[in-house]
């Protein structure tokens, strides 16, 4: 029987690559998505219009007030059962991104309101639409006051990904449960997985910092 | 960019001759704007009691009055900030807004096509340079080409002293220095009104000066303003016409001269009192 630094070792690629492959593509693929719901979300819960304000708060209420396993299977087992079926992929893409669409909506909501009014006001003076000043003005620094959290949201997507292995998607924790089911070590594993979860965490937060800088450039200190 | 020498620089039928400061018209005494019987109310607060106000081209027109008499909000509704109850606002040339009706937005946006709004807390775009701010208007709203915006903007800044800020953000300018890029921001639109909303008042007062002196400039240039200001001294030089206005209405309108030395309406005179003499 291998040693257990050797096991730790033969194993190591074969998870990171489940996390390259899997994980972070995942992550990516349902954040970017996610943050399209969460600005229309956002936009909607501030609009005047009543109906569409309602239709955000209760979105934001059902996603935020239900378990992310749950979404994830009555997205995967559930709709089969009315003739909808989706493959493992996107499942999972579409239950993350309308996770990360409840959660974010909230930090852009915040984030937008946060900007004074008098910078609506600048913008419309100058001509601007209430769309352009959006685009050009409002959210600019909306997105610099929503990095930080966001960037929470991003890497607890990270980490919430590995619910996917349940719906037979092959990601990080994946690879780590069928290398420990064939040679039953379970807990070298797990920690393994753990242990490299923890890697790429580490390399978000220094993406986030990195970001946060460039975004501060045109803050007093 | 090349350095700009005026020959360099585009002449529009809009760049009236070679001063970057100089007004889009020539003042010739028309009437620019008439606003007839404008209402306001926030709630049962009633800010705006029918409130006449006509500005001739070239002319300066300054609103005093205590806080709460409804200065800044006669300001805001010429620029669509604000969309009174009722009453009137025409440009010479543009359409007459009614606002006893239904406004269609095109109607604000008419607007601010002839009025450009400088602020008290001079609201740049923080995420901007000092240049940035002041093409923005001019190269998304108006169209204008990237190149003379830029030029034009270069040749403004260079007139009220800021030529070396251009690349700054507003955070690295003092507050004197970022209401005259507020001020910019505005000429750059060559709208045919300038509005100034109480443009000293958040400043330090060694600050108010070099703020001030721009503003005056640009009324001897003959821009065409209405300013709400507590600055007496400044209304003084450079108002054709002071309105003293109170409870949201205009108890008193004539030349400075007249107002500030010899007012007719007793609220004028207390108020002039405590501001004058506030030890008294």
């Amino acid at each position: 029987m291998a040693s257990g630094w050797q096991l730790f070792l033969e194993s190591f690629w074969p998870i990171v690559w489940g996390g390259l492959s899997g994980t972070i593509p995942l992550a990516l693929a349902s954040f970017a998505i996610g943050l399209v719901i969460a600005l229309a979300v956002a936009l909607a819960r501030i609009s005047k219009n009543r109906v569409l304000s309602g239709i955000g708060r209760f979105y934001v209420s059902v996603i935020r007030g239900t378990p992310l396993l749950v979404q994830l299977f009555v997205i995967f087992y559930g709709l089969p059962a009315v003739g909808i079926v989706i493959d493992p992929w996107p499942s999972a893409i579409a239950a993350f991104s309308l996770n990360v669409g409840g959660y974010a909506a909230e930090i852009i909501r915040a984030a937008i309101l946060s900007v004074p009014k008098g910078q609506w006001e600048a913008g419309y003076t100058i001509g601007m639409s209430h769309t352009t000043t959006l685009r050009r003005i409002i959210l600019p620094q909306a997105a610099r006051v929503s990095v930080p959290p966001l960037s929470n949201t991003f890497i607890s997507l990270v980490k919430d990904t590995s619910l996917a292995s349940l719906i037979l998607v092959t990601e990080l924790f994946r690879v780590s449960q069928e290398i420990a089911a064939f040679t039953q070590d379970f807990m070298l594993l797990y920690l393994e997985a753990a242990l490299i979860y923890w890697l790429f965490c580490l390399v978000l937060s220094s993406g986030q910092n990195a970001l946060e800088r460039r975004l501060d450039r045109y803050v007093a200190h | 960019m090349s350095p700009t020498d005026d020959g360099v620089q585009p002449q529009g039928p809009d760049a009236a001759g070679g001063d970057p400061l100089a007004p889009r018209a020539a003042p010739d005494d028309s009437v620019l704007l008439t606003a007839r019987g404008i209402r306001k109310s926030f709630g049962d607060n009633e800010v705006l009691r029918s409130i006449d106000l006509e500005v001739r081209r070239g002319e300066v027109v300054v609103l005093i009055g205590p806080s709460g008499s409804g200065k800044t909000t006669v300001l805001r509704s010429l620029n669509g900030l604000e969309t009174p109850d009722g009453g009137t606002i025409a440009f010479a040339g543009g359409p007459e807004l009614d606002f006893s009706g239904a406004i269609p937005k095109a109607g604000r946006f008419a607007l601010r096509d002839r009025s450009a709004m400088v602020f008290q807390q001079h609201n740049l775009f923080p995420h901007m340079t000092v240049l940035e701010n002041v093409i923005e208007g001019p190269v998304l709203v108006q169209r204008v080409p990237k190149a003379r915006a830029v030029a034009e903007a270069s040749a403004l800044l260079e007139r009220v002293g800021l030529a070396e800020k251009r690349d700054a953000y507003p955070f690295q300018l003092s507050g004197g220095q970022q209401q005259r890029v507020g001020i910019v921001r505005a000429l750059a639109l060559k709208p045919d009104l300038l509005l100034f909303d109480e443009p000293t008042s958040a400043l330090d007062p060694e600050l108010v000066g070099e703020v001030l002196s721009v503003i005056k400039e640009l009324a001897d240039e003959g821009w065409t303003m209405v300013v709400v200001t507590h600055e007496v001294s400044f209304a003084r030089q450079a108002a054709d016409e002071v309105l003293f206005m109170d409870g949201g209405v205009v108890v008193e309108r004539g030349a400075p001269k007249q107002i500030f030395t010899n007012p007719t309406q007793e609220r004028t005179r207390r108020f002039l009192d405590r501001i004058l003499r506030p030890l008294d």
